[in-house]
């Protein structure tokens, strides 16, 4: 139960997170979105949307270590915790960077809390820069760890998961399957024969999606026990999908804030009307509570295992009704120019509102966080 | 709880709980009210006077404050002391103007005399002290008070009025801002420690909506304050004032325990409970997932402002010296008010007994605590007041005048 009062946050954390921000400055990966996706805008006309991602910056993120960044030393990682992990998350976030890194994270914290053999030998894969996603919905998009639609017997899958992020960018998947009732976890390379993909158009375009079939895959299972690890890992899984929300959101704050200074109506900077003003505040209040909740339960995650899902379950709630509020007043607040497929306000609104769903929303999360009063 | 604690700051913490479990008054025969703010008594008075003078002399008051000015001489210590304070659920402090803004105020901008004269008597609560900034006509817009101060030889006259003065009735002294220039706004304050029991002072109670006194008018007339009486320059007042105001809005680090009414933790696992014993249609409001959500709610902002007091101490987390600390009065007002709007809610038509109704709740202290939540969303800067100054503070927006 003791918990580091500075959250575990030290010099490392604040390093590796500031040159996190200056590379994803420095890449610009809006600009490098922009010109992929030109020509798609039109949902009805325009050309199907690929999801696009810069492969060569994706190598240099490998070649950085972040992929190895949570895996265990044991397997050739650095071995890093959560509060280490979501410090880069919320860079991602606040970049609004097209990347599969932290389905990437989310997958190397499941591998960690099974343990076994062949988990560790994926999570030495992970480290020298395999990507994965995790494939642990069914057809309904149901939020329960054993809600997957995937059968498995004499060691083949069969049956579809839906929602899978990343699908495009990543090389394999953390497949969760029934084995007569019983829920399993298994790695997958996705190039292996009878994998299909079917991509999703979706409305975040710094993301993709879509579901995936197996036929007969052969598969390594990599836990027995799936259900219990899926929940022991479910406080990570959470936070880190909640960091991102607290970098996008960070963003959009700023960006609303620094357009209310320089628009101006009525002979005024608008940022001057309290109508104007004091939503920008209760943005960056909103905003401010989600990041202290954020590392507040990554920190419970790492030290204090028997408070972590209350922990996390409170920190996506937050992060969702955040990412809900700051997207809706920094659209409304930019006005007609927000409104527009050309002003990167759209671009934010869209990703936050995707992860508020991701893993289930502020009521869902209340909900959950319940059953621990 | 903290691991990165000192072997002394563990030392001093089991030491303060320890302390405290020992003497911890026993409660009075009518119950305190909520809040400091709303004594009225005098048996109250004294009661909390003594628990002060015992705190003090115990080294829980005034822990970092340097000795020759009648502190304990510690270094970060009086964090751990009003942590444990609260946590022992103890009574609150009655001096808390003089604790909370009239100490710190003294040691940025006292004189050598003024803080060996008036800080003892403050830590001790031997000597109340009360505030004098709103006017009738000055409320959020502060700096266009009107009460006077004119030189008379080494003395200054002051003539005016004050309102909403809390602990006036019990104060020997008063933060006093005065005009000494018309003609110049910002730099024409200054502030005095103004003496409650001089000639010219007349306290009048004011009743609020809740049916209490507690706070008061204060009417100044030809009232003589000597000059060395004056914090720091002529005309230098607004700015002394602004740091004492960062005090009051939870920025200031402070020296007692500047908590003076119970916690938000306390409340909302009070209103848990009460959701878990109170029906509708046969049900418990708990087994309700609209109440479940609603609660959770108010939970999570509750568990946010623990962290974000918590974040404060990672610096590089917080983006802006400021930015945490400036919120702190705004969100816990606001969450204070919908704390006690839920549990009216919760309680349905048993929200409508009040004190002294033998079948109100908890003797009508939500409805009471609900009405009085109002003072912290309205004094000492407005929740509007707060949202200009954070937008302007600390997202450089458009100073709204």
């Amino acid at each position: 139960m003791a918990q580091p009062k500075d959250f575990g946050y030290g010099e490392e954390q604040e390093m590796l997170k500031d040159s996190a921000r200056r590379f994803m400055e420095d890449k610009q990966p809006l600009l490098a979105l922009r010109a992929s996706i030109k020509g798609t805008e039109d949902p009805y006309f325009g050309e199907s949307r690929t999801g696009s991602y810069d492969k060569a910056v994706w190598n240099e993120m490998i070649g950085l270590g972040w992929t190895a960044l949570a895996v265990p030393e044991a397997a050739g990682g650095v071995g890093m915790n959560l509060v280490t992990a979501i410090a880069v998350a919320e860079e991602v976030g606040r970049a609004g960077m097209p990347t599969p890194l932290t389905s990437t994270l989310q997958s190397t914290f499941v591998l960690r809390e099974s343990g076994t053999d062949s988990a560790m030998s994926w999570l030495s894969k992970i480290a020298e820069g395999t990507s994965m996603a995790l494939a642990i919905y069914g057809e309904d998009g149901s939020l329960e760890a054993d809600s997957t639609d995937i059968t498995v017997s004499n060691g083949k899958l069969n049956g579809t998961s839906w929602y899978v992020q990343d699908l495009q960018k990543i090389d394999s998947l953390l497949v969760a399957a029934k084995d007569e009732g019983a829920v399993k976890l298994y790695c997958v390379d996705l190039k292996v024969s009878g994998v299909d993909l079917q991509f999703d158009r979706i409305v975040d375009l710094t993301r993709d999606q879509g579901r995936v079939t197996f036929n007969d895959v052969s598969a390594e299972c990599v836990c027995e026990d799936g259900a219990s690890t899926l929940q022991k890992a479910m406080p990570a899984l959470l936070t880190l999908i909640s960091a991102d929300i607290a970098g996008g959101c960070e963003w959009l704050l700023q960006a609303t804030a620094e357009y209310a200074k320089v628009r101006t109506q009525f002979d005024r900077p608008i940022g001057f009307f309290q109508a104007v003003k004091h939503p920008i505040v209760n943005m960056m209040i909103l905003g401010d509570q989600t990041r202290s909740l954020v590392y507040a339960a990554a920190c419970a995650y790492d030290t204090d295992p028997d408070n972590s899902h209350k922990a996390a379950h409170l920190a996506k709630s937050s992060a969702s009704d955040t990412a809900e509020f700051c997207a809706n007043r920094a659209t409304q607040l930019h006005g007609g120019i927000g409104f527009t497929w050309e002003h990167d306000v759209q671009i934010y609104h869209k990703r936050v509102m995707h992860s508020q769903q991701l893993f289930g929303d502020g009521i869902w999360q209340r909900e959950k966080a319940a059953t621990y009063f | 709880m903290a691991s990165t604690e000192t072997t002394e700051q563990r030392e001093f913490r089991e030491y303060c709980s320890a302390w405290l479990i020992e003497h911890k008054p026993p409660p009075t025969k009518i119950p305190l009210p909520q809040a400091a703010y709303e004594v009225t008594s005098e048996d109250h008075r004294s009661y909390l006077v003594d628990w002060q003078a015992k705190c003090y002399e115990a080294g829980l008051i005034a822990t970092d404050v340097p000795k020759e000015y009648g502190g304990h001489g510690h270094d970060h210590f009086q964090q751990i002391a009003s942590t444990e304070v609260r946590r022992a659920n103890a009574p609150y402090f009655i001096n808390w103007i003089g604790l909370g803004m009239a100490a710190p105020t003294l040691l940025a901008h006292g004189t050598e005399e003024q803080r060996k004269t008036f800080l003892p008597p403050i830590f001790s609560g031997e000597e109340i002290w009360c505030q004098g900034f709103s006017e009738p006509g000055a409320g959020s817009d502060l700096v266009s008070l009107q009460t006077s101060a004119v030189k008379d030889g080494d003395n200054w006259v002051v003539n005016g009025s004050k309102v909403w003065t809390s602990l006036g009735h019990f104060a020997k002294w008063m933060l006093l801002l005065a005009r000494t220039d018309k003609n110049d706004r910002y730099n024409g304050i200054t502030y005095f420690i103004g003496p409650m029991e001089a000639q010219g002072v007349t306290v009048q109670p004011i009743h609020k909506m809740t049916g209490e006194s507690g706070f008061n008018e204060v009417f100044l007339e030809d009232v003589v304050v000597p000059d060395h009486y004056r914090i720091d320059e002529v005309g230098k007042g607004w700015q002394v004032a602004m740091s004492t105001l960062t005090n009051e809005r939870g920025a200031g680090t402070g020296v007692g325990a500047i908590a003076n009414s119970e916690s938000p933790f306390a409340a909302i696992e009070q209103l848990i409970a009460l959701a878990k014993r109170e029906k509708r249609n046969g049900r418990t409001l708990w087994e309700d997932p609209v109440w479940r959500d609603k609660l959770i709610k108010l939970y999570e902002r509750t568990e946010a402002a623990t962290q974000n007091f918590r974040r404060l101490g990672v610096k590089e987390l917080n983006g802006g010296a400021m930015r945490i600390p400036l919120q702190g009065k705004l969100t816990g007002s606001e969450l204070g008010q919908a704390l006690h709007q839920t549990a009216l809610s919760m309680l349905g038509m048993k929200s409508s007994l009040y004190i002294g109704d033998p079948n109100a709740e908890e003797d009508g202290r939500w409805a009471l605590g609900y009405m009085n939540t109002y003072t912290g969303t309205i004094s000492g800067g407005s929740s509007e007041i707060q949202r200009n100054i954070l937008g302007e503070r600390v997202l450089g927006l458009p100073k709204t005048k």
